[in-house]
């Protein structure tokens, strides 16, 4: 099962300290020894960004600073795992001393039921993610 | 939003339209640069209009529709060139109707248009630089500034390199087509090349400002992506992309602190970027699924062997010895076969490379080369025969250009030098 | 440069109502444009904050509490990470994204972190680069 680990961030963005980023260097060798860490990513403060607000007018970019949202996240780390408690226990390593995670489980294929979604929309859903998550549609 | 903004915004429009506008224009003219000129023509437009209208909803479409009148307005005022135009058998009606609607009716004929602008930009008639500069100009989008900046020479270079090359290319009357038959598997060949050579310009970053390399082998892995999505059904343009994507996702622990190349073995794997081996994985994962047999996959096959230890020691060095095996029949060059070695060193014992490398003494090619007898020199250590070791360190200590290489072959011949013959290899 | 391009949560999204075919349908075309753009990374839907958590850290402690969340406009429904060479293209893709939820709906992004300098680096004589392993000890 895979699962979003999504850092929030605490309004700062200095640098880390060189312990901190040792620690944290420490705390991802783990994950990759254990195998389950997919991937991870830090952000940039929102003035590096935008935002798009979609409507029946279609779509209108929002340059920063954002009012819309309060919670900023700092990052995230895709983990997978055999269930969410063994997440759970990842997270709680995390070398934090102050913080929030979110902790969210991935949307995959296997996920939907045929009721919920129509057979030929879920077909085609699956096809393109057993290409290689997102990639290539052959033919 | 301000001027400045506009144009930002229309210049990413552009980056993203431009390929695909450039090569759907070319069938239609069937000259790479009055296609341009054409696709140049309609961004100025754009640039007059949207700061004020908005960037449309369909760029794309908007430009294309722009282009195409300015194409028959061109035939019409030209008579010489609507005279051309008839001796290929078309005429302006023909134009107006057989452009496909830019909307994703017809995505497949812009699809193909790529695809042929790419076997052209890659034609063998042009050299290494010309078609590297052609192609992350027409497929890539980059300004003859960003190519020149990427490659550490003069805008002018550039430019004049990229003149010569449509010129080349008109005068040998390249067809505008995806080649088959015979000519396809080495023009093919040629493609693969042009991008595996732009990720190696990036990827070896060796003199200048390092911080545009980077942005070299991302423009080859976007054009390696492009590829794979023309062309799915063939293994070896999903093998250079696994080989790619594996070898950029090494791109944070290649150096060290100080700026250093750490050697891929000492890389710290957790800097390695999991996402990127993920999809080069994916890829090889096609690729095998298509045949695999070929260089490129190969030599996936063997970098997914690294990413997927997750620490050196848990490296399956037998089957990446294997893998060599089957490479260096593919590509028989001294350089694997000299990688073989050392694969089979560390899956079988010293001997077993020494065995393989020790035929490698007489080979022409590497009499010059430092890393044969850097290796030669470390299998020897391994095996307790001191003196020959520190003969072979202090060869390649010689044959090294490199400073930092050169003073670590005379410390490894030194300390080979003093230990007596019998005694335990450090 | 990458992009980490965030679906923001609606009521919806947080039902655990799903797209509709149309929805789903110009979402997989939008998708397979980003992918032979050779821009689109990596992307994925969210399960609703209901199968989710929150962990709280505090010195040595650790405070778990459940999902779900009621603050729906500070959840997330889904991300992708997209391949771009500035932030005006990120914005041009997301521009012509298919509204993803349907309804009012927010779509951040945000730059992903990544090592800018590299440092000089030698090259390493060698047809294969970066796994050299004649020249690996």
């Amino acid at each position: 099962m895979r699962f979003m680990v999504i850092v929030k961030a605490t309004g700062e963005y200095g640098s880390p300290s060189p312990e901190e980023l040792a620690e944290m260097g420490r705390y991802n060798e783990k994950l990759i020894e254990a195998g389950v860490m997919k991937g991870g990513e830090g952000l940039l403060p929102p003035s590096k960004g935008a935002l798009v607000r979609f409507s029946k007018a279609g779509p209108t970019v929002v340059d920063g600073p954002f009012s819309e949202t309060k919670e900023l996240i700092g990052g995230f780390w895709i983990l997978d795992v055999k269930s969410k408690e063994e997440c759970l226990e990842w997270v709680k390593q995390i070398p934090f001393g102050e913080g929030e995670v979110e902790v969210r489980q991935i949307a995959e294929v296997e996920d939907f039921t045929r009721d919920e979604v129509s057979a030929p929309a879920l077909d085609q859903e699956k096809a393109w993610r057993e290409r290689g998550d997102w990639d290539q549609q052959i033919g | 939003m301000s001027t400045a903004d506009a144009h930002r915004a229309i210049e990413a429009v552009w980056r993203i339209e431009s390929p695909r506008l450039v090569a759907a224009l070319t069938r239609i003219v069937r000259d790479i640069s009055f296609a341009e000129e054409l696709a140049q023509d309609a961004l100025e437009v754009a640039l007059r209009q949207w700061p004020e209208s908005g960037v449309p909803r369909n760029a794309g479409a908007w430009l294309m529709t722009t282009a195409k009148r300015r194409a028959i307005d061109h035939f019409r005022r030209d008579r010489m060139a609507a005279g051309k135009l008839a001796a290929l058998g078309r005429d302006l009606e023909e134009i107006e109707q057989t452009v496909p609607d830019y909307d994703t009716a017809l995505d497949d004929d812009i699809g193909d248009d790529l695809l042929r602008l790419m076997f052209t930009a890659c034609h063998p008639v042009l050299s290494a630089e010309a078609r590297a500069a052609l192609t992350l100009r027409l497929i890539g989008g980059l300004t003859t500034g960003e190519i020149a900046r990427a490659y550490l020479v003069p805008e002018a270079t550039v430019a004049q390199r990229i003149v010569r090359a449509k010129r080349s290319i008109a005068a040998a009357g390249v067809p505008f087509e995806v080649p088959r038959g015979e000519e396809r598997a080495g023009r093919l060949a040629s493609v693969l090349e042009v991008i595996y050579l732009i990720f190696n310009e990036g990827y070896a970053a060796t003199a200048g400002d390092s911080w545009l390399r980077p942005a070299l082998c991302e423009e080859a892995l976007r054009l390696g992506r492009i590829l794979a999505g023309l062309m799915p059904a063939e293994a070896e343009v999903h093998g250079l992309l696994a080989l790619l994507e594996i070898q950029a996702s090494r791109t944070a622990a290649r150096t060290g602190p100080g700026g250093e190349p750490v050697l891929l073995l000492d890389q710290d794997r957790a800097r390695w970027d999991q996402l990127l081996i993920r999809r080069g994985l994916a890829a090889l994962a096609r690729a095998e699924a298509l045949g695999g047999g070929g260089s490129y996959a190969l030599q996936a096959a063997i970098a997914a062997c690294h990413a997927r230890a997750r620490t050196a020691e848990a490296t399956d060095w037998a089957r990446i010895a294997g893998l060599y095996d089957a490479l260096v029949a593919v590509t028989p060059s001294p350089v694997v076969e000299l990688n073989r070695g050392v694969a089979h060193a560390f899956a079988f014992g010293p001997q077993a490379g020494l065995d393989i490398v020790d035929r490698l003494l007489a080979e022409p090619a590497l009499t010059s080369y430092h890393l044969l007898p850097s290796v030669r020199g470390d299998l020897l250590q391994k095996l307790g025969r001191m003196e020959e070791a520190a003969t072979e360190f202090a060869r390649a200590s010689q044959l090294t250009r490199n400073e930092r290489e050169r003073e670590l072959l005379e410390a490894r011949a030194a300390a080979t030098r003093g230990i007596d013959r019998g005694s335990d290899p450090a | 440069m990458r992009f980490m391009v965030i679906v923001h949560a609606t009521r919806d999204t947080e039902a655990g109502v799903m797209p509709g075919e149309e929805l789903l349908e110009a979402m997989g075309k939008y998708n397979a444009e980003l992918v032979k753009a050779g821009v689109m990374l990596d992307g994925a839907g969210l399960q609703p904050s209901s199968k989710g958590a929150r962990v709280h850290f505090s010195g040595d402690r650790t405070r778990v509490v459940d999902g779900p969340f009621t603050e729906t406009k500070e959840l997330i429904a889904g991300y992708s990470v997209l391949q771009c060479n500035s932030r005006e293209e990120a914005i041009e893709w997301v521009r012509r994204m298919p509204n993803p939820t349907g309804e009012e709906g927010i779509v951040e992004i945000r730059q992903l972190y990544e090592l800018d300098d590299f440092g000089p680096s030698e090259a390493i004589e060698t047809h294969f680069r970066g796994q050299d392993h004649a020249a690996a000890r």
